[in-house]
């Protein structure tokens, strides 16, 4: 039972002793607000929260009625919110699942060419392109500066993006504790693979049967690390494997460059005398190599033999070599397009000045008071806008990608399914089994793909301003229609092996595609002149112009002398010098913190370590000194293990309840284990006197 | 009923569900009225045939961790507190200290070599050699054992199993 320490008259007390008193009152709130997760048996915790409800009550009061009560009120509220939070709780998450088929791949597959036509032809002057936009500075009665607008989103979007990815990285980075997820494999498969939720013998047995093969899987897996293999032969392999994979990419950037060379000719001849294959060549080439390809490295690297998560991250290097690589060709490929497009337009403009003189050669005469020609705008021949074409080459690019993925989908996951289900019936051998069996869902090479996705959009998102828009209108099919597959047809992976400890190696992955995507864009805004008669920019020399003229004509002039001064090279070089050397600097000081982390965290252990010896050599003691006072500390009420840091009876500073099954006899000649109580406060708090024990 | 609200992760309207599960699992032992708490024990082999428990290796380890007596027979405290532990809403540390527990067969506070054989017997149901088992079990101590003493404590266990990505996903029993 408490001590009452005469505090019947509270007038009576020390200023020192009120403080002291509501310290521990305050304490006791703080103990019953956490009592719900402290490990001890019901009992005691019902016991310890009506001792400390009457302490609380009864002292309350005299530290002041009323408020006190309110700030309890509050203080607990504050309490309950902050650690009544759950713990790591796991979202649940329910997957949706559409009923049926998205119909749509096979209609456009059939109209692809319908829809194409459309896109490029109507759609071509419409808010879809760049070509739309005209190129008056000032908009409207609110005097919108529309190119300055448009030139502003174009470079804002990416350096948004930059942000977003960076934050994410680093966000990621803090909550890492370390990708140290290899390093208790056997453990975690011991302990965390039962699934508690399973109430269902069918799916128990299920569970039995897969944890039963995740043992053997990882039981060889350690057998065959432990081998010494033949190491020159695994070498020589190894390099056969990346000499074939170099000569797989090599060979598919061959291809692109040839087919299109080959569109190029078609181009000159005019498209329409060309079938659809030939006019698509280019985009159909480049999603089926796109396709083939990772399942020709993942044959070849068969050879290699390495350890799953090394030849995860070797297949989805080469993956991401074969991608850029067929991109930048792409590019290239496009650059000579544009090239070609310029030089139609000097043409077009030598001929344009011929034909408005020979508009004017008809009705000019001496008298030059004649009426204004009207001309249908729609007469005026267009020059070809290269900007544009870049931006529907871009979306052909998408639509294309979007379909091939939607096929293959529902040929090499759907239809496989179906075919394996149903032909088992009749088969010699067991097709869900063996081959070909139900496809596996790839994480890895899912995510991979839309990183790519995203980085098209980005460098496509300049001239063809609603591509994001369509993006996100793709995601949200592929989303349902890849859920619905998932759940129909897909079995989960045998190995689920994640590509490194944390997010960021994709976060990593997405950041290189980010700079690599927006430096196409970069470099056409920099040094290709815009075309003359369409887009925002037309008519100026480059598209950043309209930085300057939004500068001096509507900033006052001692705004274009200090932006004149600040982007001096004079200036900006050394300031970037500065910021390099910043980094390094930051860098540095990151490591030494990880380092300090460490080496304090290896700290605090030896040092519980420690404390949890002295205790039990306590324990012992006390335990040879009094002995009767061991019979009082092991009264039925304690007899659970749980571990417990106040004593309620008694005046030992720590009960040792002993265990309620082991034989051994009262006095406990048994080690006692660390106690548990300790894990719930830091080491120091040890010291400090349970409450019931202050005098 | 305030009491117990502070002593679990549950709310008012939960615990009185909790208490007809209780009671609906022998309706004729549990008194409606527990104002002055009766001393009601259900056997073990209610507690191990609810659904929630009855297809899980370790039931009887579960009931026998959170019982009083420790031989799995619970009462209406102990049944709420298992819930209360294994439900959402509890810290991963206090899920981690219960779990060594349970899986701690002979209670000696350390998880040592046949803790862990049982273990994984009871999750394989036996299919395993014995040298595959023995394998394993070796392979889990190196894993690890930080104080290098052969078997894990708790201290090893909890540092072992915050890590895990699974573990908050897996001891999890929804009621």
């Amino acid at each position: 039972e408490e001590e009452k320490v005469g505090e019947e008259k509270p007038e009576v007390l020390s200023p020192e002793e009120l403080e002291k008193l509501k310290e521990e009152v305050d304490e006791r709130k703080k103990l019953i607000s956490t009592l719900r997760g402290k490990p001890w048996p019901m009992r005691k915790k019902l016991l310890t929260l009506r001792e400390s409800h009457e302490f609380v009550e009864k002292y309350e009061g005299a530290l002041g009625k009323g408020k006190s009560r309110k700030l309890y009120a509050y203080k607990v509220m504050m309490l309950k919110a902050l650690m009544g939070r759950p713990y790591g709780s796991m979202p649940r998450k329910t997957v949706p699942r559409a009923d049926e088929a998205n119909a749509m791949d096979f209609a456009v597959l059939w109209d692809f060419g319908v829809i194409t036509n459309c896109l490029f032809g109507y759609a071509q002057y419409s808010v879809l392109f760049y070509g739309y936009y005209n190129s008056q500075r000032a908009i409207g009665w609110l005097k919108f500066r529309m190119p300055l607008s448009y030139f502003l989103v174009g470079v804002g979007t990416v350096a948004y993006s930059y942000m977003v990815v960076i934050r994410t990285m680093a966000r990621n980075a803090n909550e890492d504790g370390g990708g140290d997820n290899n390093s208790f494999n056997f453990s975690w498969k011991m302990f965390t693979s039962w699934d508690y939720l399973i109430g269902n013998p069918e799916t128990a047995d299920n569970k039995f049967a897969s944890i039963t093969t995740s043992f053997k899987e990882a039981i060889l897996e350690e057998q065959e690390s432990r081998k010494d293999d033949n190491i020159h032969l695994t070498r020589f392999l190894r390099v056969l494997a990346n000499f074939l994979v170099l000569c797989c990419l090599a060979g598919s950037g061959y291809l692109i460059y040839f087919v299109v060379r080959r569109s190029q000719k078609f181009a000159l001849e005019g498209l329409e005398s060309h079938s659809w294959w030939e006019r698509n060549e280019v985009n159909m080439v480049m999603s089926l190599l796109g396709m083939f390809c990772p399942m020709l490295f993942d044959v070849i690297s068969a050879l290699e033999n390495y350890h799953p998560r090394i030849a995860l991250q070797w297949q989805l290097g080469r993956i991401f070599a074969l991608f850029l690589g067929n991109l930048y060709t792409f590019i290239i490929a496009l650059m000579d397009e544009i090239n070609l497009k310029r030089e139609e337009e000097e043409v077009l403009k030598l001929n344009m000045t011929i034909w408005e003189a020979s508009l004017y050669n008809g009705t000019l005469g001496v008298n030059s008071t004649a009426p204004p020609i009207t001309v249908h705008p729609a007469d005026i021949p267009r020059g070809p806008c290269w900007e544009t074409m870049v931006g529907q080459e871009f979306v052909r690019l998408i639509v294309s990608d979007t379909m091939t993925t939607y096929i293959t989908l529902l040929i090499g996951d759907f239809l496989r399914a179906v075919l394996v289900r149903f032909l088992n019936y009749c088969w010699c051998w067991d097709l869900e089994a063996g081959f070909p069996s139900y496809s596996e869902f790839d994480v890895s090479g899912n995510v991979l793909g839309l990183i790519f996705n995203q980085g098209m959009i980005w460098m496509g998102a300049f001239y063809a301003p609603c591509l994001p828009a369509l993006n996100v209108l793709r995601l949200h099919v592929s989303m349902y229609l890849q859920c619905w597959a998932v759940m129909c047809c897909n079995v989960p992976q045998e190995r689920v092996f994640k590509a490194s400890g944390s997010n960021n190696f994709y976060m990593a992955m997405l950041l290189v595609i980010l700079f690599l995507s927006t430096l196409p864009a970069i470099y056409t805004i920099v040094t290709i002149p815009p075309s003359f008669d369409c887009g925002p920019f037309s008519g100026k020399s480059r598209m950043f112009d309209v930085i300057q003229e939004t500068l001096e004509s509507d900033f006052p002039a001692w705004f274009g002398k200090v932006f004149s001064y600040a982007s001096n090279p004079g200036l900006v070089l050394p300031f970037l010098l500065l910021m390099v050397l910043a980094i390094y600097y930051l860098q540095s000081t990151s490591k030494s913190y990880k380092q300090a982390n460490l080496e304090l965290k290896k700290k605090l252990q030896t040092v519980s370590r420690t404390i949890n010896k002295v205790l039990t050599l306590i324990q012992h003691l006390l335990y040879s000194l009094c002995g009767t006072c061991t019979d009082i500390v092991c009264s039925p009420e304690s007899k659970k293990k749980g571990g417990e840091h106040r004593a309620h009876q008694g005046k030992s500073n720590h009960q040792i309840p002993p265990s309620a099954t082991s034989p051994p006899a009262p006095r406990g000649h048994r080690i006692p284990g660390p106690l548990p109580g300790n894990q719930w406060q830091p080491a120091p708090s040890v010291q400090r006197v349970p409450n019931s024990q202050r005098h | 009923m305030l009491h117990l609200q502070d002593c679990t992760f549950f709310t008012r309207k939960e615990i009185l569900r909790l208490f007809d599960r209780y009671r609906d699992l022998a309706p004729q032992l549990v008194p409606l009225d527990y104002t002055d708490q009766p001393d009601v024990r259900l056997p073990y082999e209610l507690i191990g045939s609810m659904p929630e428990l009855k297809d899980n290796p370790f039931r009887q380890r579960i009931a026998e961790v959170f019982s009083e007596d420790g031989e799995g027979n619970m009462t209406l405290d102990d049944f709420l507190d298992m819930f209360s532990v294994l439900s959402e809403m509890a810290p991963r540390d206090l899920k981690a200290y219960y779990a060594f527990k349970i899986y701690d067969f002979n209670n000696d506070d350390f998880l040592c070599k046949s803790d862990l054989e049982k273990t994984l017997n009871k999750l394989t149901r036996n299919e395993l050699t014995e040298d595959e088992v023995r394998m394993v079990c070796e392979k889990v101590i190196d894993e690890a054992d930080l104080d290098n003493d052969g078997r894990l404590s708790l201290e090893d266990f909890q540092h072992m199993i915050v890590r895990a990505p699974d573990f908050l996903s897996t001891f999890h029993i929804r009621i």
